[in-house]
Formats: structure tokens, sequence, C-alpha cells
């Protein structure tokens, strides 16, 4: 954690910010302030070098192309992997889960390199998953139950050193049976919605992981209902 | 009959089934019902119903027109409408994005209209630059003039390979799904208002015709007052590319302009209702790009907003796009929450700190707020079901 603020890199929202992912951003920097944890969004828009300094960086879903161009952009200024290896907290959505791994193959059949972040690779599958997911956290890693939309055609299969962020009790996530990936201080969807105002718990996990301590309770009854609501939607 | 069945069933204004029964009977029933016929096509993201309506005003001044009135874009819709006049010599019609190429290939328009592309119904439509590629491989069929928003750099790479194009200074685009080239890849670059790719040739062509605040600069440089009865940049902007693809069709600058600026209620958008003790302004915006400007239009005064978002199969089922809306602007206003989806809303607005409260029925929204002006805001399917209640 940097001198004065928590500050959560907004990273490349141009290409990859095609999902609303940007309010993945605005969830983290409003429930540390709204609990006196001063913290600012720095946005890195593609042209731009990543700084390595962050506390927090936050990857959304893209398109193909915007996706490629993303793994390009973010291989020549490396500073969110160097950020990584010094334990720095790293939440990727969607296409974040796909170049995040060691290599991934589009519909096309071309495999691309990943950033090789986490233990994991991916594949287009035969349809896409499109709808309300519902899963279990593995390992109690935070309460509640995981919600969000996907939307994507990538399967991800993940490697002996990265475990999964939820069991799937509705939707497809990964492959049908286990939903994103978490190795150290990386944590993985595929779920939009965004995701962190779905599911405040994890929002927490991540500023606890990045502030070293548990953040105060926050009830915020717009967000318990939404989450009753898409529950039972999604028939659970 | 079964125009009645359809507005009985919920499924619009009636407009469909006709259309979808002949187009059973012969599937060549567009290409058929076009021919002979000089036909002006309306696509883009957001602004087609007006755009059509406008344009349709405008060619009326050379004779008859065909349209589809009210949104009904595919080409079931357009059979319908053309069926509905067989003798009119024209035909403006709006086509929903996917359709386009389809309904282009079937009615080989003399005018093709392309306001702008931005994210919509993702889980429906698809992606932006899928888009722009199949677009692109239509308008250069098109064998006559395409209309091309030039400040869009979508639209402009869909249009610049066309035998004619007619570029159009709007000085409207949504610029967040285009920070790379859709040719190239490579990142744009905007300087004031030009923009041009770092990698390719692409870059803002030099526009034909120019929107400026209450005014239109014709291709000869001539300025044209432009005082409309609809709100907001993006009005103006439907006006000058259906004034420009009016005069690709031979309708004089004056004429058009006369003709589509008396446009005051479109499909029941910008209307105002009145109802116990409330003056009410019905906006319909369907995707972040048209929230946008919406936002902006409702800032010329401080009324109370009630804001109503449904995700039924027509709006799209993901709401995550309610994120890209910029409703901090509403800070410190007077809100609802309104619609089927009025908590995710209200749990998009907690976090832009705009204080509201919730009542998923709209028109008990309407009610629930001081009396005098309101604005309501609605998304599809949701401003759709509150005018024809409000109709009743």
């Amino acid at each position: 954690m940097s001198a004065s603020k928590v500050s959560i890199a907004l990273v490349l929202p141009d290409l990859l910010g095609t999902y609303g992912d940007f309010g993945n951003a605005v969830v983290l920097e409003k429930r540390m302030a709204w609990r006196g944890i001063p913290a600012e969004i720095v946005t890195i828009r593609f042209g731009e070098p990543v700084p390595d300094s962050c506390d927090i960086y936050v990857v959304g879903g893209g398109e193909d192309t915007a996706q490629t161009l993303a793994v390009r952009h973010l291989r020549e200024h490396p500073g969110m992997q160097r950020a990584a290896g010094r334990g720095a907290v790293i939440l990727g959505v969607c296409a974040g889960i796909q170049i995040f791994g060691e290599h991934f193959t589009r519909a096309d059949q071309v495999t691309h390199p990943g950033l090789g972040l986490i233990d994991s690779t991916s594949h287009a599958g035969g349809s896409r998953a499109i709808g309300e997911v519902i899963a279990t956290p593995a390992d109690g890693l935070f309460e509640g139950l995981l919600t969000g939309f996907e939307n994507h055609q990538g399967r991800t299969v993940l490697g002996p050193s990265a475990r999964p962020l939820a069991h799937v009790k509705v939707g497809t996530g990964n492959d049908g049976s286990v939903e994103g990936a978490v190795q150290g201080r990386i944590l993985c969807t595929y779920l939009h919605g965004p995701v962190l105002p779905r599911n405040p718990a994890l929002a927490d996990l991540l500023i606890e992981w990045a502030t070293g301590a548990k953040p105060a309770p926050l009830d915020l009854p717009a967000v318990t209902q939404l989450r009753a609501e898409r529950a039972k939607a999604a028939g659970v | 009959m079964s125009s009645k069945l359809s507005q009985k069933m919920g499924l619009g204004a009636g407009g469909m089934i006709g259309g979808r029964v002949a187009l059973k009977l012969d599937p060549q029933a567009l290409a058929h019902l076009t021919a002979g016929r000089r036909v002006a096509l309306v696509t883009g993201t957001n602004g087609k119903t007006t755009s059509t309506m406008m344009l349709a005003r405008a060619v009326s001044f050379l004779g008859q027109v065909a349209t589809n009135h009210g949104g009904a874009n595919m080409p079931d819709g357009h059979v319908t409408a053309l069926s509905k006049q067989p003798d009119a010599p024209f035909a403006v019609l709006e086509v929903d994005e996917g359709y386009f190429p389809e309904v282009c290939r079937a009615s080989a328009p003399s005018v093709a209209v392309l306001l702008n592309l931005s994210r919509d119904q993702l889980d429906r439509v698809g992606e932006v630059r899928t888009i722009e590629k199949s677009l692109r491989t239509a308008v250069a069929g098109v064998p006559g003039v395409v209309v091309a928003n030039c400040d869009d750099i979508m639209v402009t790479s869909a249009a610049r390979d066309a035998r004619q194009v007619v570029w159009v200074a709007t000085g409207t685009g949504w610029h967040n799904d285009a920070a790379s080239c859709p040719r190239c890849g490579d990142p744009i670059r905007w300087e004031g208002e030009h923009w041009h790719c770092t990698g390719c040739d692409l870059a803002r062509p030099k526009p034909d015709w120019v929107t400026g605040d209450g005014y239109l600069v014709t291709p000869n440089g001539e300025k044209v007052d432009l005082t409309l009865r609809l709100p907001g940049k993006f009005n103006a902007a439907n006006a000058v590319m259906a004034t420009a693809a009016a005069f690709a069709l031979g309708v004089p600058v004056a004429e058009a302009v006369e003709r589509l600026r008396a446009v005051s209620n479109v499909a029941g958008r910008y209307r105002t209702i009145q109802r116990s003790g409330h003056r009410a302004r019905l906006l319909l915006s369907k995707n972040p790009a048209g929230w946008s400007e919406t936002l902006n239009v409702v800032r010329e005064a401080d009324h109370p907003a009630v804001l109503v978002i449904n995700a039924q199969e027509a709006d799209g089922r993901d709401l995550s796009w309610l994120w890209d809306v910029p409703f901090e602007r509403l800070r410190g206003r007077q809100v609802i929450a309104s619609g089927e989806r009025a908590t995710d809303l209200a749990v998009r607005l907690t976090y832009a700190e705009v204080e509201h409260t919730i009542v998923p029925d709209p028109l008990k929204a309407i009610d629930a707020m001081p009396p005098g002006a309101v604005e309501v805001i609605a998304n599809y399917t949701a401003f759709r079901d509150l005018n024809a209640r409000a109709a009743q």
C-alpha cells in the first residue's frame, strides 16, 4: 500500500470496458472511501504506460480484437506483471481470465500467448455462455453466493497452481463446473454485472488483501435486495 | 385484424404480424415491394426512429412516402409498412443494425444513412466491431449514396469503402468503444474534433455537412437555421443527417429543413403527459450513449427525475451497461428508481452517490413526486409499456 491513498488501477477501460466493468473500480473506491480509507482510481488508457506502483489492478472484459491489443499493450508495458510479483491485488474479469493465463485459443484455432499470471489455459467453447450465474465460493473464500451475468465463448482449464474461485450452481463459468480462478492475490472471474457491485463480500476481500485489514461492516440495503432478487431469478 | 391482435399481445404497436405472414408466403416480399421505388435506409445504434421520421417528412416534398413509424425496424415491419402504401414512389425505412445487410441486398437503396455505432444489448445484438464489419460489407454494395457520420470512428470505417459517401460532421459520437482502430487495431488519436489512427490511414474525412449550435452548414458553405422542437445535440445530429439524405434524393435544403423541423413527438418520445398535477416529459434511452445524451438534456433544468429500467429480451437481459452511464450527473436532484429492475438501478445510484427512493411502478413513481415538471427516462420496453399505460 502506497504512502497516502490506496490506488486502484483501472487498466485499459477503453479496450476492456465493454461490459461496464468500470463499475468494479468505482465499487472498490467507494467502499473504501465510505469507511474512511482514502482511495483513488488511476485510469490507464490504451497507448499509456502501466505503472507498477498501484495497490489494486482491475481488468475488464472486451471483444476479441480488443483483447489481443490489450495483451500486446500489457506485454510492452509490464507494470502490472511487476506489481503482481510483489503481491499487488489483481482482479481480472472475462477477457481478464483468458489473458492472465499461459495461453488462450480462439474460435479460429489461433493460440495467443497470455501474460502467465495464473496457471490456466483458455479455449473457445462450442457455444456462447450467456445468462445469470450463481456459484458457491470455494474454500470459504468469502461469505454468501457469488452472483453475476456471463457472456463469453471461452472455456478455461486451471492448472495445479490455481484454484477455482467458486463452484457453479447455475450457469457455465469456466467449464460448467467451476468458476474463476485464484492464485495468490490474483483473482479472476467470468462474471459481469459488474461482479463487485453484486458481490460486496468479494469486494471487501480484495480490500482486505490490499490494506491488510478486514474492513468494517457496510450495510447497503439496495445491494442486499439485489442479491436476493438475482438469486430468485436464477431459481436459487 | 392481425395488427389488432399484435397490439393486444403487447408486441409493439401492431406493425409486425402482417409482415411476418407476408414474408412466410413470399420470402422475396421485401425485394418485390421495394422494386420500382426510391429507397432510403436508416441505421445505427441511436436516433434511428427520429431520423427516419425526419427524413420521411423531408422526402414527402417529392411525393408519397412509405415508412415504418414507431420502431418496427426488422424485415417484417418493412413489409407491413410497404404493403400499406403500395403506390408510394418513395420508401424511407428504419433498419435494425443486425438486419441491415439483408435489407440492403433486397432493396438496393438510393440512400443509406449510417448514424452512429456503440454498444447496445451485447447479449442480443453482439459486439460493436462485429456489427461494423457486417455494415462495411453491406455498404460496399449500396448502389446509391451513403450518408455517414464522420465524427463516429466505427461509422467512418463502415462507410469509407462505399461507392459514394456524403460525410456529415454531427459533433456527436460515443468514443468509449473506439480507442483502437476498427481497421488495424492501433490506437486512435484525437486532436480537437479531428481524429486519426496512429497505425493506418483511417482518419476523419473532411465533412460535406456540418452541424452547428442551432444551424447547419451545407456543402456549399451556406448556413441554414435549424431551430428544432426536439431537444438535445443528438437530435440536431439526426436532423442534419436527415437533411443530407433528403438532399441526396433531390429535396432542396430549405424544403427539407422546414419539414423536419416540425417533428415534435416521435412515437411518443419527448411528449409530455399530464398526470396527478405533474407534467411528465417522457424520454427514451436504451444504451450508455443514449443515456449520456439524455442526462445532458435533463440538465437544462433541475426537475425531479424518474428513471425506469427493464431487462426484458428486447432490452437485453444484461444490465452491466448501467455502470457505463454517468448517473453521477444527477447528484443533488430528486430521483426515483423505477421499473422491473429498479433495484439494479438503485445499486448503481447508490455508488454514484445519487440519493433516491425505489418505486417499481413508473406511474406511481411520477405520482410520488412533488407537483410540477418531472423528467421520466425509460429504456425500451419500460418506455413502450409506460407510453401505452399513459395513453389509457
